[in-house]
C-alpha cells in the first residue's frame, strides 16, 4: 500500500527525518511510535501529501505522491493533531463539505456522511454545531471527514491526543472498527494505545526509524524477550526456585512480597506462561495470578528512544 | 472549478454564521451613511452629480477598509486553528483554494455595497440621479474593494495571525495610495511610475464621477491577479516548509 524510500525533509538546516524506509501492506494498522519532535507528524504530513518531502520517494496504491498528489490525496484520509474542524457548522453539513471537497458527487454526499457518522457514532450530533461538542466528539468528527470519501488509506496522526480515559476506550474501538476496510497508520506517544490498536510498530527517533516489526518482534531484537509477571500464594523464594527451572525464563525479581503472596517478575517470553503456570502449580504453589510484563512496552520504548538510541 | 465553488459557498457561510462579517458590514454602512449626511448632504447646496461624487468618494475609502478587514481572516484564521489541512489535503489546486476564498470575500463585499445604495437614491428626493453615474460608481467600488480583498487575501496568505495580516495588507494599500502623493513630488520619469502605482488618486475619481476608462479598469484587475497570484505562491510555497 505504502512504499517509503530515502524519505528526508529539512526544514532549513535541520533534518526533521532522515533517510526513512518502510513499506506497509494493505490492510494493516500501523502505529507510529516517537517522542514528541521525533518525525513523525512531519513523515505523516508529507504521505497525507500536506507537506512536500526535500528528498526520497514516497508511493501510495502504486501512485508516487511528487507526480500525480491529486491521485494520491483521493485514496487517503489524514487527520491532523488538531482536528481540522468548523466551529461555525453543524457536523452534518461540515461532513458534506469534505465529502463534496474529495471527489464524493453531492448526490452521493448525504449516504457517505451518514455511514462516516455510524462509523464514528456521531449521528447523534448530525444537527450539532461543531462548537458546542466536547472534545472527544471534535476528534471523532476528525476521524469521520478522514474517511468520509472511503479512502484506502486513514492517517490519523495522534488520535487519541488530550482525549479523557473513556473517550480514549471509544476512539480505540472506533479504530478497531475500521480495521480490515481500510490501511490505518497512526501515531502516537502514548504506548498503550500502539500495544493494543496496531498490527505493526514503526519507531522513529530523532527523524529515523530505529526498529520495526510487531511487540514481539522489537522485544526479541533488543534482547529483552518480554517479561512475565506471577502472583503466588507462598515465600517468593520457593516460587522462583521452581520458574528458573522452565527453560526460556532468565533473571527473577521480586516487585512484592506480603505475608501471604508474592508478586515476581520472571524475564523471558510471554509465550512461556503455560509452562511457568503448570510447573507451579505442578509444585503445588498455588498459582492467583499469570500476566505478561505490564511495563514490557514501556521499557522497549525507552530502550529503542534513550539518548544513545538502541541499546 | 467545482471546488473552488465549494469553498467559496462554505466560506461566504461562515461570513453569515459568525459575528465578524455582521460587524463590518454594520461598520461600514454606519459609517458611511454618517460622512453622507454630513459632507455629501450638508454644507449648502450642490448639484446631484456632486453629491453622488463625494459619496463614492468616501464609500471607496472605506470599501478599501472594510476589505483588508474582510479578508484578514480568509488563509491566516485557518492556519490558526488547523483548518487548512483539510483542504490542502484534499485534491484540490491551491489557486482553487485562494479564488474561492477570495470569491467569498467579493460576493459579501457586493452585498454589503448592494445595501448602500439607498444613499445615492435619496438624491432623487431634492435633484436627479443618473443611472450611468451610479453603475460606474458601483463597478469602481467592486473593482477598487476587489483589488483590496485581493491584496489582503495575500496579506493573510503570507501573516501567521489575522492581527499581522491586517498590518500587511494595510500596508501595502497604503503603500499604493501614497504613490499618488510621491507622484507630486517627485520628477519624470519616477514621478509617471508612482502614477501608474497610484491605487486611489489616479484610478478612482473617473468612476467618482461616472466615467469608465479602460485603463483603469485594466489596473485594477491586474492588481487583483498579481495579488491573488502571489497568495497562491505563497500558499504553494507553505508545502515546503
Amino acid at each position: 500500500m505504502i512504499q517509503v524510500k530515502g524519505l528526508t525533509k529539512y526544514y532549513g538546516e535541520h533534518a526533521a527525518i532522515h533517510d526513512l524506509n518502510f513499506d506497509i501492506d494493505r490492510g494493516q494498522v500501523i502505529g507510529f511510535l516517537g517522542l514528541n519532535g521525533a518525525g513523525k507528524t512531519t513523515t505523516l504530513k508529507i504521505l497525507g501529501c500536506v507537506l512536500l518531502p526535500t528528498a526520497g520517494e514516497v508511493t501510495v496504491d502504486g501512485i508516487d505522491i511528487a507526480r500525480d498528489p491529486h491521485a494520491v490525496r483521493r485514496r487517503i484520509g489524514f487527520l491532523p493533531d488538531t482536528p481540522p474542524v468548523y466551529g461555525e457548522m453543524t457536523v452534518g453539513r461540515y461532513l458534506k463539505f469534505a465529502a463534496e471537497l474529495r471527489g464524493v458527487s453531492a448526490a452521493d454526499a448525504p449516504g457517505a456522511v451518514a455511514e462516516a457518522e455510524e462509523k464514528t457514532s456521531t449521528r447523534e450530533v448530525h444537527d450539532q454545531l461543531i462548537s458546542s461538542l466536547s472534545h472527544g466528539y471534535r476528534q471523532r468528527v476528525g476521524v469521520a471527514q478522514a474517511l468520509v470519501h472511503k479512502p484506502k488509506l486513514l492517517i490519523l496522526d495522534e488520535p487519541t491526543s488530550g482525549l479523557d480515559p473513556v473517550q480514549i476506550v471509544e476512539m480505540r474501538s472506533t479504530i478497531r472498527a475500521l480495521r480490515g476496510e481500510h490501511t490505518i497508520l497512526l501515531s502516537s506517544h502514548i504506548l498503550s494505545e500502539i500495544s493494543q490498536t496496531c498490527d505493526r510498530l514503526l519507531v522513529i527517533q530523532r527523524g529515523e526509524i530505529v526498529a520495526q516489526g510487531s511487540e514481539q518482534d522489537l522485544a526479541t531484537q533488543l534482547g529483552g524477550g518480554g517479561t512475565i509477571e506471577v502472583e503466588v500464594v507462598g515465600p517468593a523464594q520457593r516460587a522462583i526456585e521452581v520458574v528458573t527451572t522452565v527453560t526460556g525464563i532468565g533473571a527473577c525479581r521480586v516487585l512484592r512480597e506480603t505475608d501471604g503472596s508474592a508478586l515476581i517478575s520472571l524475564e523471558g517470553s510471554p509465550d512461556l506462561r503455560p509452562k511457568v503456570a503448570r510447573a507451579l502449580v505442578g509444585n503445588g504453589i498455588d498459582l492467583l495470578r499469570i500476566d505478561r510484563g505490564a511495563a514490557r512496552l514501556e521499557s522497549i520504548f525507552l530502550k529503542l528512544t534513550s539518548k544513545d538510541g538502541p541499546q | 472549478m467545482n471546488a473552488t465553488f465549494l469553498i467559496a459557498r462554505r466560506e461566504l457561510g461562515s461570513y453569515f454564521r459568525t459575528l465578524t462579517g455582521y460587524i463590518i458590514a454594520a461598520i461600514l454602512l454606519l459609517v458611511d451613511g454618517l460622512l453622507f449626511n454630513i459632507f455629501a448632504l450638508g454644507g449648502g447646496e450642490k448639484l446631484s452629480a456632486e453629491v453622488i461624487g463625494q459619496f463614492f468618494f468616501y464609500t471607496s475609502g472605506l470599501t478599501v477598509i472594510a476589505s483588508i478587514f474582510l479578508s484578514m481572516r480568509l488563509l491566516a484564521e485557518e492556519r490558526q486553528t488547523g483548518t487548512l489541512v483539510l483542504l490542502t489535503s484534499s485534491p484540490v489546486h491551491d489557486v482553487e483554494i485562494v479564488l474561492g476564498k477570495f470569491l467569498s470575500a467579493l460576493f459579501f463585499l457586493a452585498l454589503v455595497l448592494a445595501a448602500s445604495v439607498y444613499m445615492p437614491l435619496l438624491v432623487l428626493v431634492n435633484g436627479k440621479v443618473s443611472a450611468g453615474h451610479l453603475l460606474a460608481g458601483y463597478l469602481g467600488l467592486l473593482l477598487i474593494g476587489g483589488a483590496s480583498l485581493a491584496i489582503g487575501t495575500f496579506g493573510s496568505a503570507i501573516a501567521r495571525t489575522q492581527v499581522l495580516a491586517v498590518i500587511f495588507s494595510a500596508s501595502i494599500t497604503l503603500a499604493m495610495v501614497v504613490c499618488w502623493m510621491l507622484s507630486k513630488v517627485t520628477e519624470r520619469p519616477l514621478s509617471d511610475v508612482f502614477v501608474a502605482l497610484a491605487f486611489h488618486g489616479k484610478h478612482f475619481p473617473p468612476f467618482q464621477s461616472g466615467t469608465v476608462h479602460l485603463r483603469d479598469v485594466i489596473y485594477y484587475l491586474m492588481v487583483t491577479y498579481v495579488a491573488l497570484f502571489s497568495a497562491t505562491r505563497v500558499l504553494e510555497s507553505r508545502r515546503w516548509k
